[in-house]
């Protein structure tokens, strides 16, 4: 697929997130649209993983640490045919696997998160067993910036960088905002990047909604030999939706009627520049 | 020569723990043991010296401890996690919940030094909460090893589960309990002695003191029935309700708070059988834990050959 066309799913994932958010009456709005863009590259350009090799030891692994932006991977997943898009009717609906944070119920899921500060360590993990076995397989997490105030990620990062983890790439889907505010208002995390440095890892910064740009730096990590690779991924929280963009509200908000029109509206007409 | 329970000095369940993992490991390379800058508590040394590339250590990190133990059990490696009991069940609970219990990953949590093991350094290093939070967590079994032949057995059941498991340990040398060759089966209480007056349910490194009260009460024509419940869950309720049909009381003993542990367990078990019996729960009251040797704190607390034999009898002569 070319750049433009992922571009197009971009669009098509973002509007779909909103269907099934709009139809739950419940999910992460702008986290889920500031990350789709990744998850895009990730499941269409970078990982080596397929539904019928969902089980198989050697694909590649993909580790959702900031859980609560699951509409996104579950849009990306039903799209690679890990289940039928039907499925995301039921979800956060009584007795539905599609629950408000992912779970192993959902084919395609590696790990229930949702608990912040969890997927780095359980990334660890497999990246080190990886490299006990010689395997080759790469594996891939996404972090919040909010997240990373969880001390854990940080016992976390020292272990990648102890164990020489070059199989490990991990991703901030920094949007600058969370759930209270704006990051640097909540609990300053800059300066971000000397800070992983610091602690080991090769670090790149890259626009997060740039799929060209994304899809480089994906494929160049690891950055460095005997490293874990970090990429920040500068985003925009609600990203494509002028209204939900940069606005901490919209952390877990839903639209209403008006507001869900005039979502696929701004998407629709994105579409049709895109098509032109 | 015959066997008499409780008459012959073995090790500590730490070090027959090390020792068996080690033969594990040396016949299956994916087995591993993490460590949480715990090797030497957890009586490792040889097994790093040894099987180094099987050993990882995260440092003084236990949420790292458990979250890198999924990660390496959901990639096919047979995992035990060695960190102590205090910090291992209370600064990673979020961690066993979450990435061990709730994602389904075959972790084995090996809990060091267990209860008060650490009775004098202070209740930061007592575990006596620990089989409370993991009864109310979903997917995970809970053994409290009575003596080596248990602790041995179970290391090795471990090994074989598919689902995560908690095994609890402490660090004194442990009479031997069991004749040798005796069954081990997670989820089935052994009983060490025979008896119709009272029926000691104990665990762990309580069960000897059960058995020294069992012989004070056989001095006085009582008899004790004493059963290891090495595991908490699958808890074996039908020893439990066979020790109320044929005994005339019920001691539970625990190495743990009186609340959510083992006896407040049977007790629920009791209850809705219908069975009424005389009962007791002796456990660690809800109190600012009195200081010492482990030893020193059993006694406080009536887990004695002479406090257990008391408690029986108050429940037999109301």
């Amino acid at each position: 697929m070319t750049d433009n066309e992922l571009r197009i799913k971009s669009v098509h994932y973002r509007k779909k997130l909103l269907k099934y958010i709009k139809k739950a009456n419940a999910g992460h709005t702008g986290g889920s649209l500031s990350c789709v863009d990744i998850l895009n590259v990730l499941y269409n350009r970078i990982l080596d993983v397929t539904p019928q090799r969902f089980t198989d030891p050697a694909r590649d692994r993909y580790v959702h640490s900031k859980g609560h932006s699951v509409e996104a991977l579950y849009v990306v997943l039903a799209d690679k045919g890990f289940f039928p898009e039907s499925d995301l009717g039921t979800l956060c609906g009584y007795g539905s696997h599609y629950v408000g944070h992912p779970t192993r119920k959902v084919n395609g899921i590696e790990q229930n998160t949702g608990a912040l500060g969890h997927g780095l360590a359980f990334s660890v993990g497999v990246a080190l067993a990886a490299k006990k076995d010689k395997a080759s397989y790469k594996v891939c997490t996404l972090l919040g910036d909010g997240e990373l105030a969880e001390g854990s990620n940080w016992e976390s990062m020292m272990a990648a960088a102890h164990y020489s983890l070059d199989n490990l790439t991990a991703i901030i889907d920094r949007n600058n905002l969370q759930i209270t505010g704006r990051t640097e208002d909540v609990c300053e995390i800059e300066p971000l990047g000397a800070k992983l440095t610091a602690f080991g890892w090769s670090v790149r910064i890259v626009d997060g909604h740039d799929i060209t740009a994304l899809t480089d730096v994906l494929r160049a990590a690891p950055f460095e030999a005997g490293k874990p690779s970090m990429i920040i991924a500068k985003t925009i929280k609600g990203k494509g939706v002028s209204f939900i963009e940069n606005d901490h509200r919209w952390h877990h908000k839903v639209p209403s009627d008006e507001q869900y029109e005039q979502a696929q509206q701004e998407l629709n007409d994105l579409l049709d520049e895109m098509k032109l | 020569m015959t066997f008499e329970s409780g008459s012959e000095l073995g090790k500590a369940n730490l070090e027959v723990f090390s020792q068996t993992l080690l033969a594990l490991a040396r016949k299956d390379r994916n087995v591993l043991v993490v460590t949480s800058d715990s090797r030497g508590s957890g009586k490792l040394l040889p097994f790093a010296e040894k099987l180094p590339d099987q050993m990882v250590e995260v440092g003084v990190a236990e949420q790292n401890l458990v979250g890198i133990a999924a990660g390496l059990a959901s990639a096919g490696k047979i995992v035990y996690a060695v960190s102590p009991a205090c910090f291992l069940t209370a600064r990673a609970l979020e961690q066993i919940k979450n990435d061990v219990c709730y994602s389904d990953r075959p972790v084995k949590l090996i809990g060091i030094s267990a209860g008060v093991s650490y009775g004098a350094l202070g209740s930061t290093h007592h575990a006596t909460h620990d089989l409370a939070v993991l009864r109310a967590i979903n997917n995970i079994d809970i053994i409290v090893p009575a003596d080596n032949l248990e602790t041995a057995q179970a290391i090795k059941a471990a090994a074989k589960m598919r689902h995560p498991v908690y095994i609890r340990l402490g660090k004194r040398p442990m009479y031997h309990l069991h004749e040798p060759g005796t069954k081990f089966e997670v989820g089935k209480a052994i009983a060490v002695r025979q008896g119709t007056d009272v029926a000691f349910v104990a665990t762990g490194e309580t069960v000897y003191h059960a058995l020294l009260a069992a012989k004070e009460l056989g001095k006085e024509g009582l008899t004790s029935r004493v059963i290891s419940m090495h595991t908490i869950r699958p808890l074996d309720t039908q020893a439990i309700l066979r020790a109320a049909s044929d005994c005339r009381a019920i001691v539970t003993v625990e190495e743990h708070s009186i609340s959510g542990g083992l006896g407040e367990a049977c007790a629920a078990v009791l209850m809705e059988s219908g069975i009424r019996v005389s009962f007791k729960i002796v456990g660690f009251p809800d109190e600012y834990m009195v200081s010492g040797s482990q030893m020193d704190i059993f006694k406080h607390y009536g887990i004695s050959a002479q406090g257990l034999a008391k408690t029986a009898k108050m429940l037999l002569n109301p």
